[in-house]
């Protein structure tokens, strides 16, 4: 555990990803991420690795494109409106099945929004963004030392699948301190990319990184490669956490920060002698099912789905649980937070016992 | 015998898509010819951009990148900072460079990025059937401008170019165009010379091609390159604007 230390979440998270090999950072400055390109500015040189300040989101996303097309780990990361710029540059990446991490530390929206964390661009996340039919990989981070952990999962399942991932946090997470520790094994060698652009000496096929394809039965035989991988991934690769699920009589559902505030609502609860468990999903996308199911078998059948924002993840939650139970949201936005003490009137309501 | 004559080892053997009379693919074979003159087609990258030169990278016998609409200096970049032994050029029309594609390209000059830009300027956007481009000289009819292009509306065509010779990261812009032999001949230098700019590391070259489009004009192919010496080339003045002279060590 040599290596523990108070870090700040967007420095933390740029350290994990120099550690798991990240050598091509191109960003542009925004709010409330810039600690990300700072630090990747300085810390990049020391092992040989690139930054660029792009002049745009839109030119970041293509230069970590024809950078990791030429064999490079790449990241960028922005906040909302940045990544709303992005979104043509990550849907040529999922064509062209390039490994890229993207990090969203998610502000208010929408439009210029604010510069305070919140959780509406979930939908943007993991439904699509961009054109066409893709999936990104979708990361939840729920403290700094996962936002590190993940980090370093990030940039192996992009290299695993040839896909972007997206890690999304937020306002929250980047800004706060925390203690971590970094993984102490040395990274392994960037992996041999056969595909990758490096310049043709005749001795493999021509490489050619490319999303057109004029002929429909080649689009479609593409979508359906694509396809088949995204299949693979959602089988593999759900991951969640749930705590006080075996005696609970509702369960909240959140992510990120949000779920972090759950948890203090949990305990604040279980004091009043509510009986709450929590399930939070740490992949957005592929979306995991199996702590629902758990909880139904359980026989949990009210669930308060808590998001900063009007209701996005609760659409995936009511789609899993399919009727099989209540399913009621709360949510604040725009930077406002959620309180545990709000969240325990609603579990009050939700369970008939607003007079307890 | 001795062969005098064969199709660059740097070209495909596939057949282009290019309609008949069209120079896009002169411009080709020049590129083409350079690289393997230079003895570089085994480090070289090349990116390709959205337009008639969509499908280059089939016939370019290179590692190639297909660029979104415009950001070809973008993804170039990221190559380049990559792989910075590596030639990297990228093959652009007007409207892909000069219109979707600025900030791209002016901060890609800006940067000094040691990459080459062949530029192909035809006054259109051909491949989505003729639109008016950013360099459709004023007067000129297009599915856009019914009228021809007024500037109160549509404003001023840009000159690539002189814009970009003011940025100090460019080592050099030249314009040229494939109307004739002896223009053809010119145009090859300037490849090279553009090439050979990056290969001494010297930062951002470019290369205007002022080109045709017979089908979108409307005219025959000698029509059109009759068309391009008697109106483009006086807006767009033919020569080197910056880094002219010999290619520095
Ligand atoms: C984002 C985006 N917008 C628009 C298009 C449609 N589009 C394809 S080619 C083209 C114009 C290309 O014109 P130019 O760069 O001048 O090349 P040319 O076809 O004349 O060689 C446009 C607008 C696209 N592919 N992507
Ligand atoms: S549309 Fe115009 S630019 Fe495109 S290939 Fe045909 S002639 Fe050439």
């Amino acid at each position: 555990m040599g290596d523990r230390r108070l870090m700040k979440g967007n420095e933390a998270l740029a350290e994990a990803a120099v550690r798991a090999g990240c050598r091509f950072f191109a960003g542009y400055p925004i709010t409330p991420q810039n600690e990300i390109p700072e630090y990747m500015s300085r810390r990049l040189p020391e092992v040989g690795g690139t930054f660029v300040q792009a002049e745009s989101e839109v030119a970041a996303i293509n230069m970590l494109y024809g950078a990791s097309g030429a064999g490079a780990r790449v990241m960028t990361s922005s906040s909302s409106p940045g990544i709303s710029l992005m979104q043509e540059g990550i849907s040529y990446l999922a064509a062209a099945e390039l490994p890229a991490v993207i990090v969203n530390m998610a502000r208010g929206g929408p439009g210029l929004g604010g510069i305070q964390a919140a959780q509406g661009d979930y939908f943007q996340a993991t439904k699509g963004g961009g054109h066409g039919d893709y999936h990104l990989i979708v990361l939840l981070p729920a403290s700094i030392q996962e936002m590190v952990d993940l980090t370093r999962l990030a940039f192996e399942l992009a290299d695993r699948y040839r896909n972007p991932v997206m890690l999304l946090a937020d306002a929250v997470l980047g800004q706060a301190m925390e203690p971590v520790s970094f993984v102490d094994e040395p990274v392994t060698e960037k992996p041999f990319r056969p595909w990758a652009t490096t310049g043709w000496k005749g001795d493999r096929p021509r490489n050619v990184i490319n999303s057109l394809y004029l002929e429909p039965e080649e689009l479609e035989k593409l979508n359906l490669r694509l396809q088949k991988k995204y299949a693979e991934i959602s089988a593999r690769e759900k991951r969640w956490e749930t705590v006080n699920l075996d005696d609970a009589d509702v369960a909240l559902v959140a992510y990120g920060t949000a779920a972090r505030i759950c948890r203090s609502a949990m305990e604040k609860g279980r004091a009043a002698g509510l009986k709450m468990g929590l399930i939070r999903p740490i992949t957005g996308w592929p979306f995991p099912e199996q702590p629902f199911e758990k909880a139904l078998a359980l026989g949990i059948k009210k669930f308060l789905v808590v998001e900063m924002n009007y209701g996005q993840m609760v659409e995936d939650v009511r789609l899993v649980i399919s009727g099989r139970g209540q399913v009621a949201f709360y949510g604040r936005a725009g930077g406002m937070m959620p309180t545990p003490a709000a969240i325990v009137e609603e579990v009050r309501k939700l369970l008939g016992r607003v007079n307890d | 015998m001795r062969t005098v004559f064969a199709k660059p080892r740097t070209l495909t053997d596939a057949h282009t898509h290019y309609c008949p009379g069209c120079t896009h693919g002169i411009i080709h074979r020049l590129v083409a010819e350079v690289i393997e003159e230079l003895g570089v087609q085994e480090r070289t990258v090349g990116v390709a951009s959205v337009g008639c030169s969509v499908l280059s990278h089939r016939y370019f016998n290179l590692d190639m990148q297909e660029a979104a609409h415009g950001r070809a200096p973008a993804v170039a970049t990221g190559i380049k900072r990559v792989l910075p032994d590596r030639v990297v050029f990228t093959y652009q029309g007007d409207g892909d460079l000069a219109s979707i594609g600025t900030a791209e390209i002016v901060h890609a000059a800006a940067r000094g990025e040691n990459i080459t830009v062949i530029f192909v300027n035809n006054g259109t956007y051909g491949m989505t059937g003729g639109q008016m481009a950013p360099t459709t000289l004023v007067g000129q009819v297009a599915t856009t401008t019914p009228g021809g292009r007024k500037t109160g509306r549509d404003g001023y065509p840009i000159r690539v170019c002189e814009m970009l010779a003011t940025l100090d990261g460019t080592a050099y812009t030249a314009r040229v165009t494939v109307t004739d032999p002896a223009a053809v001949a010119k145009a090859r230098r300037a490849i090279k010379k553009a090439f050979q700019i990056q290969l001494v590391g010297k930062g951002f070259s470019l290369v205007e091609v002022l080109s045709t489009c017979p089908v979108n004009w409307g005219m025959t192919p000698l029509e059109a390159l009759r068309w391009l010496k008697e109106n483009m080339i006086s807006y767009y003045p033919l020569g080197e604007f910056k880094g002219g002279g010999e290619v520095p060590a």
